[in-house]
């Protein structure tokens, strides 16, 4: 039997995973380092059966996903840091509204045109703050081509599921990189579908939520007849200007991601049981984290690595667990202090905080964390 | 008593609407509705897509799938859910700020694609729900709070910008010309491809009063009496045309269909 | 384990981002790890671009290359941008246009531009004509798995070509390490 195997770029599997989940509609704009996704999801979609249209600007793009969402289709765009900004305040829309959809981000430098071509890490801060006002957020990190594959179905699962807007925050090394993967078939992958309503028409208030503080879902076209807005509203999903209903579903949208923590936040963390050291790091750079750290141990220093695969919400609770035992964090960005600035916050002075940061437009190299870490040592 | 039109079709609940006394966009959504009913479409395969405004207001009123979107991205979200869903109805409600100015791109690209939207154009001449700034239909010289001294920006033609950009049904018309509005939006929808309505409306909070054209009536009196329809037009001189405007169908010539187009991609590859 | 580190460089539209996909493809055709990645300035042709490759029968990690073992380039500009990092018992293939300069790891300079521009007459082969010549020097991946990989990567209709433009880098390397 031929082999599984084969070579395939991050940003392949991306479009791979997102028509694994069941991905019917994807609206873009070419931007690099994105572009590849948007250029093979026009290839594939129309082959089975979905929708893809490039749209005159990435605003567009991504109100044409949330259009397309609302009828039932799971929607997917494609963009890097510029095109992130732009699309914030639909990006808001789809959390207010809780319109299932996930956006990918394929991170560069920045502020403004930066250095378009080269690996970065900069929109940590805005895939959390991006869009104004208080708001729910998931975010995905992958670091190597198969977990860009998982990660993606895992968005579409997570969107459905919480009715969220989900970001897929991969960086240039990893979108760009080719590798060996093995994907899965069809049978093994979890697929997620949004919660349908079990009433009828007369009974339907779409923004009434269950237990679990998430509203079931109608699709335009069913005969339900609902209005969405991106005014506050309340259960009927109608306009409202009263604050008693207003701060319920502001803090609605925020417990609902709040009760769920454990279902969605995910790490990696390989030797923290004895580490006095801990690389802190997300996507690429992980992998010469990884790197940093076999070496080290090699020498006999006791370094580990955590890795969010969550970024948001931020796997806090085991980092402070840690935070209880390691001496001293090191966290490796291509940025100049993002998810430092997390750690930060969690650890206090639990631990010590070293930080590794580029912003040349080149990779993080493992010499360069091992450096670091041996002025700690 | 509400007519036998707003009972079927409006949200009846959510009434009174928000637009002031002598607003025209009240016989303009009501004129949605009776092109919706003549053309005994069905109810639940018709969305309403619209963005932010005064106009943007009519969708919640409107008992079908409703869609109140971001500040001028209408035809954006309707081209999602078109594309997603081409067995829906789209009709686009918004306003000359909202498809023209932050929205303009969105519309030429729309026009140009010939998707299957029916988009009307509420036109006051005037930014209404922020308080009468001025917008890219405020005619020369006229005033809004943003332009103290008289505007001097010239003026969009919205017909003629959509008929450049591609649309195949384009056509005007007013508050004051009902019947010919609702016909225009009847022959809109049918269109399979994109169509742009303008239904001149009349602010007479904001524009009226800013510019001293005076009541309500007046100003659909104005309406009345400065309209010409273009069949008209033809038969008369430019001087009898002096300070006129057109009214009626500018546009009819049907092209291949944007979602139409893709589903063929898709049939094609898909018998591969 | 068995690892190594490869950089091929020139300019823009030479085609070695495909000819590193290639070569990793083709290591992934006979079992192994690789992992492929690529560096590129704003220009589609012209530039300096380079495209890394490392193979390996364990996992690969940090997927940039650090000590390279097998440096290829094509032009000047991209031999004076990412010659450096290449180690001592490295390997370097240039282009017979590019100076060197002194240098103490073992260099082989050959006419690959001018095999694929006046032999082959088609400058679009010269990333397989490359390639060729670096799998015949280094022997990272065999002949009939490269080939396999290139039989892939090439539009219909070009595959007698670019069959022809691997087998006559093939000998060009060959016939250097004799």
């Amino acid at each position: 039997m031929k082999s599984k195997a084969r070579l395939m770029q991050g940003n392949e599997a991306c479009v791979e995973g997102a028509i694994a989940a069941g991905m019917k509609f994807f609206a873009g704009y070419p931007i690099t380092p994105s572009t590849e996704i948007a250029e093979i999801a026009a290839e594939k979609l129309p082959r089975v059966g979905g929708k893809f249209i490039q749209m005159e600007d990435e605003i567009a793009s991504m109100a044409a996903v949330i259009g397309a969402s609302l009828t039932g289709s799971k929607s997917m765009t494609a963009t890097s840091g510029p095109g992130f900004s732009l699309k914030q305040e639909n990006i808001g829309y789809a959390a207010l509204a809780e319109v299932p959809c996930v956006v990918v981000d394929v991170q560069r430098s920045g502020p403004s045109t930066g250095l378009p071509t080269s690996p970065a890490q900069g929109d940590i801060m805005q895939a959390r703050w991006g869009t104004h006002g208080d708001h729910p957020v998931i975010a995905l990190t992958p670091s190597s081509v198969r977990e860009t594959f998982d990660l993606t179905i895992r968005a579409f699962n997570l969107s459905e599921k919480y009715r969220v807007p989900v970001i897929l925050l991969m960086d240039e090394i990893i979108g760009h990189m080719r590798e060996r993967v093995e994907l899965p078939d069809a049978f093994e992958i979890e697929i997620v579908n949004r919660k349908k309503p079990t009433v009828g028409r007369d009974q339907y208030l779409p923004y009434k939520a269950d237990e679990d503080l998430i509203p079931p879902m109608a699709n335009y076209g069913e005969g339900y007849r609902f209005h969405v807005t991106g005014l506050a509203h309340d259960e009927t999903g109608f306009p409202t200007n009263s604050p008693a209903m207003a701060d319920k579903l502001y803090r609605r949208l925020m417990d609902k991601i709040e009760m769920h923590k454990d279902d969605i936040i995910q790490w990696e963390e390989e030797n923290t049981d004895d580490a006095d050291v801990v690389i802190v790091s997300i996507g690429g750079v992980s992998r010469a984290a990884d790197t940093a750290m076999k070496q080290l141990r090699e020498k006999g220093y006791k370094v580990g690595t955590f890795r969010p695969i969550t970024v948001w919400p931020f796997p806090e609770k085991r980092l402070l667990e840690l935070a209880s035992k390691v001496k001293t964090f090191v966290v490796a960005e291509m940025n100049l202090g993002q998810i430092a600035l997390e750690v930060e916050r969690i650890i206090k002075d639990k631990a010590e905080l070293k930080k590794v940061n580029k912003v040349n437009g080149e990779a993080i190299y493992p010499e360069e964390i091992i450096a670091r870490i041996e002025e700690v040592l | 008593m509400p007519s036998a039109l707003v009972n079927e079709y409006f949200r009846t609940n959510k009434l009174p609407q928000i637009w002031c006394p002598g607003c025209g966009h009240g016989i303009i959504t009501r004129a949605i509705t009776a092109a919706i009913d003549k053309l005994g479409l069905e109810r639940d395969k018709i969305c309403i897509v619209s963005g932010i405004g005064c106009s943007s207001r009519a969708p919640g009123y409107m008992d079908f799938d409703t869609l109140h979107t971001t500040h001028g991205r209408a035809i954006a979200f309707a081209t999602g859910v078109k594309m997603a869903n081409p067995d829906l109805k789209v009709i686009v409600i918004t306003g000359d700020g909202d498809a023209t100015a932050i929205g303009g791109n969105h519309l030429i690209h729309a026009c140009r694609r010939n998707i299957d939207i029916t988009t009307i154009v509420f036109n006051n001449n005037i930014y209404g729900m922020t308080g009468g700034q001025y917008s890219p239909t405020t005619p020369k010289f006229d005033k809004g709070t943003t332009a103290p001294y008289g505007n001097i920006d010239k003026a969009f033609d919205i017909p003629a910008l959509a008929a450049a950009a591609g649309a195949t049904y384009v056509g005007r018309s007013t508050a004051y010309h009902t019947q010919l509005l609702i016909s225009l939006i009847e022959n809109g929808i049918k269109n399979e491809g994109f169509s742009l309505i303008e239904a001149l409306s009349v602010c007479p909070t904001y524009y009226g009063r800013k510019n001293k054209k005076g009541s309500a009536v007046d100003m659909l009196e104005w309406q009345k009496d400065h309209a010409v329809n273009i069949s008209a037009a033809s038969k008369m001189t430019p001087e009898s045309l002096e300070g006129k405007f057109l009214i009626g169908e500018f546009k009819n010539s049907p092209e291949p269909e944007y979602t139409s187009e893709y589903q063929k991609i898709i049939d094609r590859l898909c018998k591969e | 384990m068995d690892r190594h580190e490869i950089r091929l460089s020139g300019s823009g539209g030479q085609g070695l981002i495909t000819g590193g996909i290639i070569l990793a493809e083709a290591a992934i055709l006979e079992g192994k790890n690789a992992v492929q990645t690529q560096s590129y300035g704003p220009e589609a042709r012209g530039g300096a671009s380079k495209a890394e490759v490392i193979i390996s029968t364990d996992k690969i990690d940090f997927p940039k290359v650090r000590d390279c073992d097998i440096f290829l380039s094509l032009t000047q500009k991209s031999f004076d941008q990412y010659s450096k990092g290449v180690k001592e018992n490295g390997i370097m293939i240039v282009d017979e246009s590019i100076e060197t300069g002194d240098s103490k790891i073992k260099v082989y300079k050959l006419p690959i531009i001018h095999t694929a521009h006046n032999v082959l007459g088609k400058p679009m082969v010269t990333n397989i004509v490359a390639i060729g010549v670096v799998a015949a020097i280094s022997k990272v991946v065999s002949k009939e798995v490269l080939e396999e990989a290139v039989l892939n990567h090439v539009p219909n209709g070009t595959e007698e070509l670019n069959k022809k433009a691997l087998e006559i880098g093939y000998s060009l390397g060959e016939n250097a390490v004799k």
